[in-house]
C-alpha cells in the first residue's frame, strides 16, 4: 500500500513537472514573483512569532502588501494567459496596466498604514 | 460592458438605440430631481432645521471641521461630553459623512457660493439620496439590463423606508450609507461581470467609503464572501470570480483597518473572519482548477487522494487552534451589536442599552408594509425572474434580499438595508411583466394584421430593455464566450440565427403569448399599482416622516400650534448659564444639549459607557438627598427632564424613566425595578409605590404641577399625580418652557454652616447608621 502510494506520488509529480515546464515563460516568471512574495510574507510571520506583535499595524501592513501582491499577480496571470478563453479580447498591456494601478492603490495604502 | 456592435448610423436600430439612451438619461435625470424633491417637505413645511437627535452630534463635528480643518478633526479630543470623562472623537466616529459634508461646503465655498454649513448638513441627504437611485440603476442595469434598472431606480427614489433616514435635514450617517452599499454592490457585480481588475480597485474604494460611514459595512463584508461561497458550491466558479473577490479581501481589508474606528478590529474580530476564511477556501479552489487543468484525469484522481488526506490532517489542527482562540473570548469574538443581530434575544438579556432604544426593536408585520409597501409582494415576483436565467449577478441579487429580509426581521432600524434589495427585485418583476404583455400585444397585433415578420418581434421570456433594439441585430460568436458565463439575459440575441434555434423561438414565443385583452387590462393594472405605490410614498414622506421632532405641531380648532420648547430651553440655557456649567439630563438629550447650548453633558446619545449611564440612571431614581450627592460628585450644576404631562407628549422622561431604573439597576444592585411598581404596573397616581413618589425624576416633573389646572392632572398617563404639593430641598427651578415640555433645576449649594439643630440631630442618626460612613450632612 505504502509503495504503491510512493509510486503514484512520484508519477504524480513528474506528471505535474512535465505539464508545468510546458507553459509559457511570461507566466513562469509571473508564478515565481508570487511564490517570492508568499515566501517573503511567511518570513515576516516567523519574525513576528519570534519577536512579538509590536507595531501591530507594521506587521498587517507588511503580511498584507506581499499577499496583496501576490493576489494582483494572480489575477494578472489570469487576465494574461493566452488558454483562458474568457480574457480572449483584452489586451495584456491593458491587463498590465490594470496590474500596476491597483498596485500602486495597495502601496499607497499600504505606506499610510506602516506607521 | 454593453459588447453590442454598434449598428452602422442612419439605420433604424441605431434611431432607436440613440432616442433610446437619450430618453434613459431624461427618465434617470428626472428620477434624481424626484429623489431629491421628495424629502423636502419637512423643510416646507417646518423649517431648514436639523432633525432628531444623532445628526445634532453630526452637525456639531462638521462645524467643528469647517471651522478648524481636518488634521484638528483628527485628533480632536472633545471634553465636553462625558464629564468627567471626555471622549476621543477623532478614533470613535465614523468620518465618511461629515468629511463628506465638509468637503462640499467647503467646495461650494471656494467657488463663492456662500451656503452655510447648516444648509450644507440639511440638504446632504437628499442628494445623496439621488445619487442612490443613479446608482441602483447601474447596479440592476448590471444584473438585468436598463429597462430594469430605471423601474428599479425609480422605485427606490421613493420607498418610504430609505424616505425615512434621508429626509432633508435627517444629517445621519445613513444619508450617504446607502449611496454607498449600493454603489460597491454594483462595483462588485460589474467587477464580476467583466473580470476587469480596473473595477476591481474602484470596489475595494467604495468599500473604504461604505467602512467610513457606517458601521453596517460589516454587511458588505459578510454578504459577498457569502455569494462567493455560494457560486463555488453550485459550481459557478470562474476567473472572473477570483479577480472579484480576492483583491477586495487584501485592499479592502487594509483599507477598514485605516479607519481609527475600526482600526485592528478589521482583522480580530468575528464579523470579519468569513472574509478571511472564503479568501482561504477560493484560493484552494483555484489551485484545485489550476491542477486539473494541468493534468490528466487519472493523475488528477492520484493527486486528489494525496492532498485529502494529508490536508484533512493540517486542517484539523488549523480548525482546533480557530475554535480554541474564538472560544477564549467570552462573546466569541462578535462584538455586542452583532451579536443581538444573530441572536435577538441576547441584548435583552445582557445588555439592556441596546435593548431599549427603540430603532431596535424587532418590526411589526404592518411596518412592512408602511415601509415597502407594493414592493412587498413585487419581490416574490422578482426572486422568480432572476432565476431565468440564473447567472452570477442575479443570484446575487437573491441572497442579498434574503439576508436583508431576515436581518430586518431583527431590527426595524434594518428595514433601510432591506429597501434597495427589495426595490431592485420589484424593479426587475415590473420590468418583465411589462415585456410579457407589450410582446404579447405587440405580437396579437402584429399577427392579427398577418404580418410574417416574427423576427422582428422582441422575445417575450428574457428580458429586452426597451432602449436596446436588439432584434435587429444578431452578434457573432465572440460576444457568446464572454457573455455567455455572465449570462445577462440577453442569450436569445447572442445565438446564431439558424434554422432550429428560430423555430424554437417562435415556438417558446407562442407559448408564452397572452390574448390582447388580458395583456391590456394587465398593463392598466400594473400602471395603477405604480399610482398607488406613489400616492403612498408621498403621504409617507409628507405626513409619517418629516418631522423633526425638535419641534412638534398639533392641530386644534384655532389652529395650528407650534411646540418650540427644546429650542427655547437650550437657547435659556447658553444664554443665562455659564459656558463651564455642566448639565445633567437622560442621554437621548446630550448630542442636542452640547450642539445647541452649547454646555458639557454628563452622557449623550453615543452611549459607550453603560457605567456613567447608570449613574445617571440611578441619580434620577433616588430620593433627593442621594441624588444631589450624586450629582455634586460629578460637578452638575444643572439638571434638565422633559416633561410631556401638560401637553401629552408621549415620548418623555416619565415614560421613559423604568429604562432608567432597569439600566441604573444594572450596575447599582440598591436600585430594583420593583420598588417603582404597584402589583407590576407602572403607575404615578396615588396608587404609587413611595419609593417612585419620592425619587428624584418624579420631584423634578410634578413639581408645582399641580399649579397648572388645581389637579395636577397628567395628560400622557391619564391620572392626576400621586404626590401633589411638595417641595424641593435640595433643587431649585430655574426654567420651564413655555409649554412645560423641558424643565431645568439648578442643584442648590451646600449650606456654609451647620446650625446647632443639625449637630444633634446628627449625634442621633450617626448612631443608628452603621454601615455607611458618616458623611457631613448639612441640610438637616
Amino acid at each position: 500500500m505504502v509503495k504503491s502510494t510512493s509510486k503514484d506520488a512520484q508519477d504524480l509529480f513528474r506528471s505535474l513537472h512535465s505539464a508545468y515546464s510546458a507553459t509559457p515563460t511570461n507566466l513562469k516568471i509571473i508564478d515565481l514573483y508570487v511564490v517570492f512574495a508568499v515566501f517573503t510574507a511567511l518570513i515576516q510571520v516567523l519574525y513576528m512569532a519570534l519577536v512579538g506583535s509590536f507595531p501591530f499595524n507594521s506587521f498587517l501592513s507588511g503580511v498584507l502588501s506581499c499577499i496583496g501582491t501576490a493576489v494582483l499577480a494572480v489575477c494578472l496571470r489570469i487576465q494574461v494567459n493566452k488558454e483562458n478563453k474568457e480574457f480572449k479580447d483584452l489586451a495584456p498591456e491593458r491587463a498590465f496596466a490594470d496590474f500596476v494601478l491597483c498596485n500602486l492603490v495597495l502601496h499607497l495604502v499600504i505606506i499610510n498604514f506602516l506607521g | 460592458m454593453a459588447t453590442q456592435e454598434s449598428p452602422p448610423p442612419g439605420t433604424s436600430s441605431a434611431m432607436r438605440n440613440a432616442f433610446g439612451t437619450v430618453l434613459s438619461a431624461l427618465i434617470l435625470l428626472l428620477i434624481g430631481v424626484l429623489a431629491f424633491s421628495i424629502r423636502l417637505f419637512s423643510v416646507i413645511k417646518y423649517e431648514s432645521v436639523i432633525h432628531e437627535f444623532d445628526p445634532y452630534f453630526n452637525y456639531r463635528v462638521t462645524q467643528f471641521l469647517s471651522k478648524n480643518g481636518i488634521y484638528e478633526f483628527w485628533n480632536w479630543f472633545d471634553d465636553r461630553t462625558w464629564y468627567p470623562l471626555g471622549r476621543v472623537i477623532g478614533g470613535t466616529v465614523y468620518p465618511g459623512l461629515t468629511l463628506t459634508a465638509g468637503t462640499i461646503w467647503w467646495a461650494l465655498n471656494a467657488i463663492n457660493i456662500p451656503l452655510s454649513v447648516e444648509t450644507v448638513c440639511v440638504f446632504t441627504a437628499p442628494v445623496f439620496s439621488a445619487f442612490a437611485s443613479w446608482a441602483t440603476y447601474l447596479l440592476t442595469k448590471e444584473v438585468k439590463g436598463s429597462g430594469a434598472g430605471l423601474a428599479a431606480a425609480a422605485l427606490l427614489a421613493m420607498v418610504p423606508s430609505y424616505i425615512s433616514r434621508s429626509v432633508a435635514g435627517s444629517y445621519d450617517n445613513e444619508a450617504v450609507a446607502i449611496f454607498a452599499l449600493i454603489f460597491t454592490f454594483y462595483l462588485y457585480i460589474k467587477t464580476l461581470n467583466t473580470g476587469s481588475l480596473f473595477y476591481a480597485t474602484l470596489n475595494a474604494l467604495a468599500y473604504f467609503y461604505m467602512v467610513c460611514s457606517w458601521g453596517g459595512y460589516t454587511f458588505i463584508i459578510n454578504l459577498i464572501p457569502m455569494h462567493v461561497l455560494l457560486c463555488i458550491v453550485t459550481g459557478r466558479y470562474s476567473p472572473r470570480l477570483y479577480i472579484a473577490y480576492a483583491p477586495l479581501v487584501v485592499l479592502g481589508t487594509l483599507l477598514a483597518a485605516l479607519v481609527p474606528v475600526v482600526g485592528f478590529n478589521a482583522v480580530l474580530t468575528s464579523e470579519h473572519f468569513a472574509s478571511f476564511l472564503v479568501f482561504i477556501i477560493i484560493h484552494v479552489v483555484a489551485l484545485v482548477y489550476y491542477i486539473k487543468g494541468l493534468l490528466s484525469p487519472k493523475m488528477f484522481k492520484v493527486a486528489v487522494t494525496l492532498v485529502v488526506s494529508i490536508g484533512m490532517v493540517v486542517c484539523l489542527i488549523v480548525v482546533a487552534v480557530l475554535v480554541a482562540l474564538v472560544a477564549s473570548s467570552p462573546t466569541g469574538g462578535w462584538s455586542g451589536r452583532s451579536l443581538s443581530l444573530l441572536d435577538p434575544t441576547y441584548a435583552s438579556k445582557y445588555i439592556p442599552i441596546i435593548a431599549s432604544v427603540s430603532e431596535h426593536q424587532p418590526p411589526t408585520w404592518p411596518s412592512y408594509f408602511m415601509d415597502i409597501n407594493v414592493l412587498a409582494f413585487l419581490v416574490p415576483a422578482g426572486i422568480i425572474a432572476c432565476f431565468s436565467p440564473l447567472s452570477d449577478a442575479s443570484s446575487f441579487v437573491v441572497l442579498y434580499i434574503v439576508m436583508s429580509v431576515y436581518f430586518s426581521g431583527v431590527m426595524v432600524r434594518l428595514m433601510l438595508v432591506l429597501a434597495p434589495a427589495a426595490c431592485i427585485m420589484s424593479g426587475i418583476a415590473l420590468s418583465q411583466a411589462f415585456d410579457v404583455f407589450t410582446a404579447s400585444i405587440k405580437y396579437q397585433l402584429g399577427r392579427s394584421s398577418n404580418s410574417k415578420d416574427d423576427a422582428e418581434d422582441n422575445t417575450s421570456t428574457n428580458n429586452a430593455p426597451k432602449d436596446d433594439s436588439s432584434s435587429g441585430k444578431i452578434d457573432k460568436g465572440e460576444e457568446v464566450a464572454k457573455e455567455r458565463s455572465s449570462k445577462k439575459g440577453k442569450k436569445k440575441e447572442r445565438e446564431p440565427a439558424d434554422k432550429p434555434s428560430v423555430k424554437s423561438k417562435i415556438a417558446k414565443k407562442r407559448a408564452l403569448v397572452l390574448p390582447l385583452e388580458a395583456s391590456i387590462v394587465a398593463l392598466l393594472l400594473l400602471i395603477m399599482l405604480g399610482a398607488f405605490y406613489v400616492i403612498h410614498c408621498v403621504w409617507a414622506a409628507a405626513e409619517a416622516y418629516s418631522a423633526p421632532s425638535i419641534v412638534l405641531t398639533s392641530q386644534s380648532r384655532d389652529g395650528l400650534h407650534v411646540f418650540d420648547d427644546f429650542r427655547e430651553s437650550y437657547a435659556w440655557l447658553s444664554h443665562n448659564t455659564d459656558v463651564d456649567d455642566k448639565v445633567a439630563s437622560w442621554w437621548d438629550y446630550g448630542y442636542q444639549t452640547t450642539a445647541m447650548a452649547n454646555r458639557t453633558v454628563i452622557v449623550d446619545n453615543n452611549t459607550w459607557n453603560n457605567t456613567h449611564i447608570a449613574t445617571v440612571g440611578t441619580a434620577m431614581s433616588s430620593p433627593e438627598k442621594a441624588a444631589w450627592e450624586i450629582f455634586n460628585s460629578l460637578d452638575v450644576k444643572y439638571v434638565l427632564v422633559v416633561f410631556g404631562g401638560l401637553i401629552g407628549y408621549p415620548s418623555d422622561d416619565i415614560n421613559k424613566f423604568l429604562w432608567m431604573v432597569r439600566i441604573g439597576g444594572g450596575v447599582f444592585p440598591h436600585i430594583k425595578e420593583a420598588d417603582y411598581l404597584r402589583d407590576g404596573n407602572y403607575r404615578i397616581d396615588s396608587e404609587a409605590t413611595p419609593t417612585m413618589l419620592n425619587c428624584l425624576m418624579y420631584k423634578l416633573s410634578y413639581y408645582r404641577f399641580v399649579e397648572t389646572d388645581g389637579k395636577g392632572y397628567d395628560r400622557v398617563r391619564r391620572t392626576e399625580i400621586g404626590k401633589k404639593n411638595f417641595k424641593l430641598t435640595h433643587f431649585e427651578e430655574v426654567f420651564t418652557s413655555h409649554h412645560w415640555m423641558v424643565r431645568i433645576y439648578k442643584l442648590k449649594p451646600q449650606k456654609n454652616r451647620i446650625r446647632g439643630k443639625a449637630k444633634k440631630l446628627k449625634l442621633k442618626t450617626s448612631s443608628g447608621l452603621d454601615s455607611k460612613p458618616v458623611k457631613k450632612n448639612p441640610w438637616i
